[in-house]
């Protein structure tokens, strides 16, 4: 049994082609993952203004006010009120009538007259980290020019060189703050399963719904030939939208990627490959291009529910977990994480590897039990 | 396997579901011939040809094609064989030379872009060669189809409905071309409704709800089916088509324009109608070779239920 790289060389030119000529899908595959990317970049970037803040001044002054007035005048905080002890402040940020509160300790005038440096806690609500990071980020700039203004003319001699006092702040309920750093690689998962799978799937069925596969097989073609010319394509679009990827993680959400490459080029190999036998699979039990479309949206929502993308996987019951660790793009999430965040090479993600694998043996299995060479 | 057969199959028999769709085929195609595959619709045409390429795996039965065993030897079979697909299936988002070309290089075919430019201007399509293949008309697809069939220069030739759709001039040059090819020594396996092609065919074979009924040389098939018939004309001839259809002794009646062919299977109860019709001297009568057109009108009257389950009925020849 001859493999003719003429006749898989032919069938892939031919899918290039189709993929081009294919406005809808080519969008699906290149522009979707695009925009997807940069809908979630925005949300996590977002610069939200004028968040809800309340002040506990055990003090007051000149200094404090022109602080205040600083913070406001920067259109990140919107003064909502002053609280009384600590308790309230708390409170407001729990049930959510507050993201910040911002507290003055009593003697603050005092101390940074002399020079004492004091502290201002701010406590924020960091559980929507996009919401706090870059109010939080802005804020010691704000003080220290507004200080630099301030502490002109008399009290200028007591300006205390490094500075006249410390921002503390102290995030509340989700410290890591989960933000582009997290989501990022996850998405990549995400968007790889998504365009590998349906893509796969329907171009597969596309060729027994428009009835070209019965001119295709009665041709000398071998099946190795068509599998892998018309998975190649796709193979290649797996490798441009991670690259893309890759590049707008660093360039644009500024996402390190600390852990081995090659450990990553092996994750991230396997996980195409499993995709597109998931896909291959999906062709095998669907009639027609819309059917498999909605198969393969079907897969995502567990993908995007189940597999630590939306919520933290050991937080989910155990039946849960069951499922999560039968798909692919759980695996590869940890993988993706562990390797741009925590510096993890190959060693580290052997698990995670082994798993796709397992999940790969078992598709692939069932997918070439059920494919056909012929009509029937 | 005789070697002077091109395709030898028996006891081809194939169910889709429960419901069985071709039963026990038998057919002898000698090299060379032009073979015409005749039947009703969803008679099992279709599913036979597939089966003799390797396309579906009968249920039971054997066979070759070219020397090759239908079940075992696909691929070999696949090589040599051109088949034409009833339905237009080649690629509509390619354009016709994007087509040939790659159905040129699943063969592997030398000389390729050479044959596929001298395929482009028999076809008359050079200047539209850019033109995706999806934008031509019914009559052209199916043209292109053939063109593609043929393109590697196949020994065998299994066309479904090659010319359903496809204008008188058109379809006059595809058997022209068809007769060319037969005396070079390509069989032709063809399917049709057509009568007026079934006539150029050297062999024919009749199938109904996947049962063959009939098959022989063109010629033979009237005598087998075993009509006789007279043609009528004259005044009223509406009046005595009604009267004819209800009298015993005439199994069929078939109009064309003003006058009547009327069939029978007993010969001497059709003479004894005909003897007295005659004697009122109203219609002229004149008894006329059996043609094809009447034996099959005959024999699809006979086995009405090709889309029934069993078709339990079928009297055949
Ligand atoms: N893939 C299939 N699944 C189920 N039934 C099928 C399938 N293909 C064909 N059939 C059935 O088999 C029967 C024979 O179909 P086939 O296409 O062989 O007929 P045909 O003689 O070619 O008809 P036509 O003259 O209309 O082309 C029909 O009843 C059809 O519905
Ligand atoms: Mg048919």
């Amino acid at each position: 049994m001859g493999f003719s790289f003429a006749r898989f060389s032919a069938v892939l030119v031919k899918e290039f082609i189709q993929m081009r000529r294919d406005r809808i899908t080519f969008g699906m595959m290149i522009g979707i993952p695009i925009m997807q990317l940069f809908l979630f970049g925005f949300a996590i970037n977002s610069d939200p203004k004028h968040l809800p803040t309340l002040v506990e001044m055990a003090d007051q002054g000149p200094i404090t006010r022109a602080m205040l007035m600083a913070m406001k005048t920067s259109d990140y905080f919107a003064f909502e009120g002053i609280v009384t002890d600590r308790e309230a402040g708390d409170r407001a940020l729990r049930d959510g009538s507050a993201n910040f509160v911002a507290v003055i300790p009593p003697g603050f005038e005092r101390d940074v007259i002399r020079g004492l440096s004091p502290q201002i806690l701010l406590a924020a609500d960091a559980s929507d980290p996009s919401a706090a990071g870059n109010a939080v980020a802005a804020l010691s700039g704000i003080v220290s020019t507004a200080m630099a203004q301030t502490l002109t003319g008399p009290l200028r001699a007591t300006a205390p060189s490094p500075a006249p006092f410390s921002v503390t702040v102290h995030k509340q309920f989700n410290p890591e703050g989960r933000t582009a750093t997290n989501i990022v690689p996850g998405l990549l998962a995400i968007i790889l399963s998504m365009t590998m799978v349906m893509i796969t799937a329907v171009a597969i069925v596309r060729e027994s719904e428009k009835g070209t596969m019965e001119t295709l097989i009665a041709t000398p073609v071998r099946p190795a030939e068509v599998m892998l010319g018309k998975i190649t394509p796709y193979i290649l679009v797996g490798y441009v939208q991670t690259l893309v990827f890759l590049l707008a993680a660093r360039v644009i959400f500024d996402v390190p990627f600390l852990g081995s490459r090659l450990a990553f080029f092996t994750g991230f190999n396997l996980y195409i490959v499993v995709n597109l036998a998931l896909g291959f699979l999906i062709s095998t039990v669907t009639r027609s291009q819309m059917q498999a479309m909605q198969i393969s949206f079907f897969t995502l929502l567990p993908t995007i529910l189940l597999s630590g993308f939306m919520f933290p996987f050991a937080g989910m019951p155990g039946w849960a977990q069951v499922i999560g660790n039968a798909i692919p793009a759980t695996h590869f999430l940890r993988i993706t994480r562990k390797v741009m965040l925590k510096g993890a090479g190959l060693a580290d993600i052997s698990h995670d590897l082994a798993a796709i694998g397992l999940i790969m043996l078992v598709i692939v299995a069932v997918a070439l039990k059920r494919y056909r060479q012929t009509l029937d | 396997m005789t070697a002077d057969l091109a395709i030898s199959v028996r006891g081809l028999t194939k169910d889709f579901g429960s419901h069985r769709v071709v039963d026990h085929f038998d057919m002898d195609v000698p090299k060379g011939a032009i073979y015409g595959f005749l039947g009703p619709n969803g008679s099992g045409k279709t599913t036979t040809i597939r089966m003799m390429c390797g396309l579906l795996t009968p249920e039971s039965g054997t066979g070759q094609c070219l020397g090759f065993d239908i079940i075992r030897e696909a691929q070999q079979i696949k090589e040599h064989v051109g088949y034409m697909t009833q339905k237009f299936s080649l690629y509509e988002d390619l354009t016709i030379r994007e087509n040939l070309d790659f159905i040129a290089r699943m063969y592997r075919m030398k000389d390729r872009s050479a044959k596929v430019s001298a395929a482009l201007a028999d076809l008359g399509l050079t200047n539209r060669a850019g033109q995706l293949a999806g934008t031509l008309s019914g009559g052209w697809k199916q043209r292109l189809a053939l063109a593609a069939a043929m393109l590697h220069g196949p020994q065998l030739l299994l066309l479904d409905e090659p010319t359903a759709g496809v204008d008188p001039k058109a379809r006059r040059d595809f058997w022209d071309e068809i007769r060319r090819l037969s005396a070079q020594g390509v069989t032709v396996l063809v399917s049709t409704h057509y009568m007026d092609e079934a006539v150029q065919c050297d062999f024919i074979a009749y199938i109904a709800y996947g049962k063959k009924l009939i098959s022989g040389p063109a010629g033979d098939i009237p005598a087998l089916v075993g009509l006789t018939t007279w043609r009528v004309e004259g005044p009223d001839i509406s009046g005595l088509e009604a009267r004819l259809r209800k009298t015993p002794g005439v199994d069929q009646v078939a109009r064309f324009g003003a006058v009547l062919h009327v069939s029978g299977k007993d010969k001497a109860a059709l003479a004894q109608v005909v003897a007295t019709e005659r004697a009122q001297g109203l219609h002229q009568w004149h008894e006329q070779a059996g043609g094809l057109e009447e034996a099959f009108i005959y024999l699809m009257a006979g086995a009405p239920d090709t889309l029934g389950n069993d078709g339990a009925a079928a009297g055949g020849a």
